[in-house]
């Protein structure tokens, strides 16, 4: 038995290096305005599913209890899902499957990060990611994979350092104008090529920042979500995969777990050929290059392709197909799991003509998100319509 | 992990590189000492690149999430793990610990965690009338049971002064009274009604299923009653069509991480009524040859503890039961059987399900 | 609430109706705490160490790998059935779901498949001398099976892809039976 189901309200804060609100605060500050644009209460919310990727960020043990109270969910049926920075657009597909399955009407998303609180740095709770004993002894910084991806992909496909660099000038320009964002500024691409090497190839400007933030969307059975308004979204394919936990006997150059994980979504959403039907694209880009990665995975371009639709300007804003609008992760920030929600908001918003500055020229009706996590492993997509 | 689903892919008869659309893992970073748990999970279970996700709780919200998935029409089979590998993990109870509020909690106090378990028991106790022996008989009953699971860690043949008299734990609740930690894996394999049907003939049916989670501040809690567990059973009654409890079930495998939690379950169960548990313990009416057997395997007490598989771990007791695998423990024409889990100190978040073959 | 328009165009802020869901939304809820303040003590905070300590079981493939490494040997998995030759080992094929059937020995040279200079540490904090890591497809090994260690010996400038590389070895009494038993790899002379 499958349902249609809708996002009926997106609620956001701000996204910033270190907020003062604890994350219970910034849980409910983002769920009370998703609760508050659907013109529902908490008493109308049946079941919440929350996404917070690693407890090692907060120093505290079973966080999807800790900050159940800040998601509404006391007294209510609640489900963590967590796949690693894959959460975000996960987040909605659990509150998609409480809908969908029948078991409920109404279901609140959260996905909340601070990763502020870690000391020294929040990149060190990512060292604990990697197996234990082949890896960790080595000094493994989660920049490694991410830098040694990126030069694969580079090598295999010819692509050159600026070319992946205007993605980062695009998406941090694009956050100019969201009101959330925490890195948004007009660069070039040489600001990008002079900016300090981290792990060669990234640079400083190729990578998004560690945020502190939250996101919240409400999801309905079409029955409510016809009640509560004209212009529900829909939910219209979900998929995810995750890949063997082997990423060095992975072919690095093209992400497969996010191609199959949109393939299942597209199926679902009944679309054949994605470049010709989605209108307009989030997907995941904590580094530049990650961006045309995803793309190219998403089916939305050919293999080592994505660089050159963005050379010309197609995914801009007012292009042919406007890929991350919103500013992405580079942009807006990077909360781990709340950045994947961020894109479903901005979604939400773009295809109800409501992004105001952002709002992209062409009729956007068809759009797809998409995340990623762990080591190179997990493909999270979400296919939405208007 | 790949040895418990290798049995389970044998038993339910699927490839899992072929037949399976989902599988759900329950874990927590802490306990395993990665973050990211997820990232490990797939390979062993046979669902490299195939669908899988990681819920962080209980085992029967897994059991929960892939119901879910097979009634949305998004998998047919799914697939659901747990496990606990507690011996790799050297300070335990300083993890339990954080999991207290950071802020207002857990700074400090620089006790064993199981004092919040002291607290609410001697909060039960009161509320409820019980008399502090019946908990120490909960221990008896089901160490005593566990002497026939061949699964069993820590069963014994005890009285119930040997219980009160065993070093206290956070009193009034004493070592013997509290669970210990052992390492296993579970995995389960569901399907929808269709394609059960081609599957297999020891095919047991998930009637009602839910859960529900408490306040995380500890203060605000009613100590004396398991609200989680009332609410989680009404959703699960009310799915599965269950007016009276009471007289429903033929068997029930339910919390019993501390010995008087498997009372105060009961009695927000509705298998008791309030402050009676206690009383029914004592005349037998729960013993494995009463009118209804609760944990005839043991439970954690017996058995042993599994973190986050526990509730797996219940499920697996009343199912073999359903299937009449049971061996040595078996109780004859089982039929219809509850099964409850608590996520452990300091949440208040539990999960129940109803079972029938 | 809704569009006011039917098609064409997207929306610019006159176009949108007045009681649109971003116009109602007039400020974005978070309170900033810039490094400054943080420094100079604005807001209380309590600081404190979580350390859990666990010691791994290494399971039986890792454990024999981490064996031969103190050997000076590197070990594979054999599936029989892909004819895959796996490294890292593993006692199952997580392709075919099966056990592997065999070790095998493999060489301890092997191909750069892709590399990186890193300049920050685990904990981001900037390193005085890079570290280079690479990850090393492995002869004797399936094609692609790599694994992820440092390189050294060589002038980061003249890394490539595709450029051969040998294991150098810590001496036989310093090896514990760890991955870094291997120092680094280092380019094969040709």
């Amino acid at each position: 038995m499958k349902r249609r189901v809708a996002i009926v309200g997106a609620g956001i804060t701000l996204f910033r290096r270190r907020m003062l609100e604890s994350p219970k605060e910034l849980s409910f500050e983002a769920s009370k305005m998703a609760l508050d644009s659907a013109g529902l209460t908490l008493k109308d919310i049946q079941s919440v599913v929350s996404g917070a990727a690693p407890e090692a960020f907060d120093g505290v043990h079973m966080k999807g209890e800790y900050y159940l109270d800040g998601m509404g969910a006391i007294g209510k049926p609640h489900q963590r899902v967590y796949v690693g920075g894959g959460t975000g657009v996960f987040t909605p597909i659990g509150g998609w499957w409480n809908v969908a399955s029948g078991m409920y009407d109404t279901c609140l998303c959260v996905a909340e990060e601070k990763m502020s609180p870690l000391h020294p740095h929040p990149q060190y709770a990512f060292w604990s990611i990697f197996d234990q004993i082949l890896e960790r002894p080595l000094g493994t910084t989660l920049l490694w994979i991410f830098s040694l991806e990126m030069r694969r992909y580079m090598h295999k496909y010819g692509i050159k350092e600026e070319e992946i660099a205007e993605v980062a000038v695009k998406n941090k320009g694009n956050a100019v104008d969201h009101p959330c964002a925490q890195l948004g500024a007009k660069i070039t691409v040489s600001d990008v090529m002079n900016s300090e090497p981290i792990c060669s190839p990234v640079k400083r400007l190729d990578v998004s920042p560690p945020s502190d933030g939250a996101a919240a969307v409400v999801l309905a059975s079409e029955k409510v979500a016809k009640k509560l308004t004209d212009e529900p979204v829909w939910l219209d394919g979900v998929g995810w995969t995750l890949d063997t936990m082997h990423w060095t006997n992975r072919d690095l150059a093209y992400p497969e777990y996010v191609e199959r994980a949109a393939k299942m979504a597209y199926k679902m959403a009944g679309i054949k050929n994605p470049r010709k039907e989605i209108d307009i694209a989030e997907p995941y880009d904590p580094f530049d290059y990650k961006e045309l990665h995803h793309l190219e995975g998403l089916q939305l371009a050919g293999k080592g392709e994505a660089p050159k639709m963005t050379v010309d300007g197609v995914t801009q804003r007012d292009g042919d197909l406007p890929v991350c609008p919103s500013g992405g992760l580079l942009g807006v920030g990077n909360p781990i799991a709340a950045a994947g929600m961020m894109k479903i908001c901005e979604l939400f918003w773009q295809l109800r003509g409501e992004a105001g500055k952002r709002q992209v020229k062409k009729d956007a009706r068809t759009g797809v998100a998409q995340a990623w996590g762990d080591l190179m492993q997990v493909g999270t997509v979400a296919v939405m319509r208007s | 992990m790949f040895e418990a689903s290798s049995r389970a892919y044998e038993d339910a008869g699927i490839d899992p590189r072929k037949d399976v659309q989902s599988f759900v893992c329950c874990t927590e970073d802490f306990w395993e000492g990665i973050s990211i748990t997820d990232e490990y999970m797939p390979d062993q279970l046979g669902a490299v690149l195939r669908p899988l996700c990681t819920v962080s709780s209980d085992g029967i919200i897994g059991l929960a999430t892939a119901c879910m998935h097979i009634m949305s029409g998004v998998a047919d089979v799914a697939v659901v793990e747990s496990h606990s590998k507690i011996s790799d993990v050297l300070n335990p109870s300083e993890i339990m610990s954080f999991g207290f509020d950071p802020v207002y909690t857990h700074n400090h106090l620089d006790v064993d965690p199981r004092f919040l378990a002291g607290m609410e028991m001697a909060r039960y106790l009161k509320d409820s009338g019980t008399k502090r022996e019946a908990c120490a008989q909960v221990a008896v009953k089901n160490k005593k049971n566990a002497l026939s699971n061949p699964r069993a860690v820590h069963a014994a043949s005890l009285d119930k002064d040997t219980v009160m008299r065993s070093q206290t734990a956070a009193s009034p609740l004493t070592e013997l009274e509290s669970s210990k930690g052992i390492d296993a894996s579970i995995v389960f394999v569901l399907a929808s009604a269709k394609k059960a049907r081609k599957l297999g003939d020891h095919t047991v049916w998930i009637k009602g299923i839910g859960w529900s989670s408490d306040t995380p501040v500890v203060e605000d809690r009613d100590f004396g009653w398991a609200d989680y567990v009332e609410q989680a059973a009404s959703r699960a009654y009310k799915m599965a069509g269950i007016g009276v409890p009471a007289s429903y079930f033929n068997l029930a495998e339910l919390d019993d991480t501390y010995a008087y939690k498997e009372l105060q379950s009961m009695e927000a169960l509705k298998l008791a009524k309030k402050g009676k548990a206690g009383k029914m313990l004592e005349s037998g009416i729960f013993d494995p040859d009463g009118r209804l057997p609760v944990n005839v395997s043991g439970g954690s007490l017996g058995v042993g503890h599994l973190l986050e598989a526990t509730g797996l771990h219940r499920t697996l007791e009343a199912v073999l039961q359903l299937r009449g695998q049971a061996g040595s423990l078996q109780i004859p024409k089982v039929k219809k059987a509850l099964v409850q889990s608590w996520r452990g100190i300091p949440t208040a978040t539990g999960a129940v399900a109803v079972l029938s073959n | 609430m809704g569009r006011s328009h039917a098609g064409g165009h997207g929306c610019s802020d006159e176009v949108l109706g007045g009681n649109s869901m971003s116009q109602k939304i007039t400020s974005y809820p978070g309170h900033e705490i810039t490094s400054d303040e943080l420094k100079g003590g604005k807001y209380l905070d309590i600081q404190y160490k979580f350390v859990p300590r666990y010691s791994w079981a290494a399971g039986v493939a890792i454990s024999r790998f981490l064996d031969e490494l103190k050997e000076g040997r590197i070990v594979a998995r054999k599936c029989n059935r892909c004819q895959r030759i796996l490294v890292p080992p593993r006692m199952y094929c997580e392709q075919c779901y099966r056990p592997t059937d065999e070790w095998v020995q493999i060489k301890d040279t092997g191909t750069v498949n892709t590399f990186s200079i890193s300049h920050v540490g685990t904990d981001a904090r900037r390193l005085k001398t890079p570290i280079l890591v690479a990850v090393v497809d492995l002869d004797g090994a399936s094609p692609g099976m790599g694994i992820l260690h440092n390189l050294g010996e060589v002038e980061p400038s003249r890394i490539t892809i595709g450029m051969k590389v040998q294991a150098v070895w810590k001496q036989p009494s310093e090896r514990q039976g760890a991955i870094t038993d291997i120092r680094y790899f280092r380019p094969l002379e040709v």
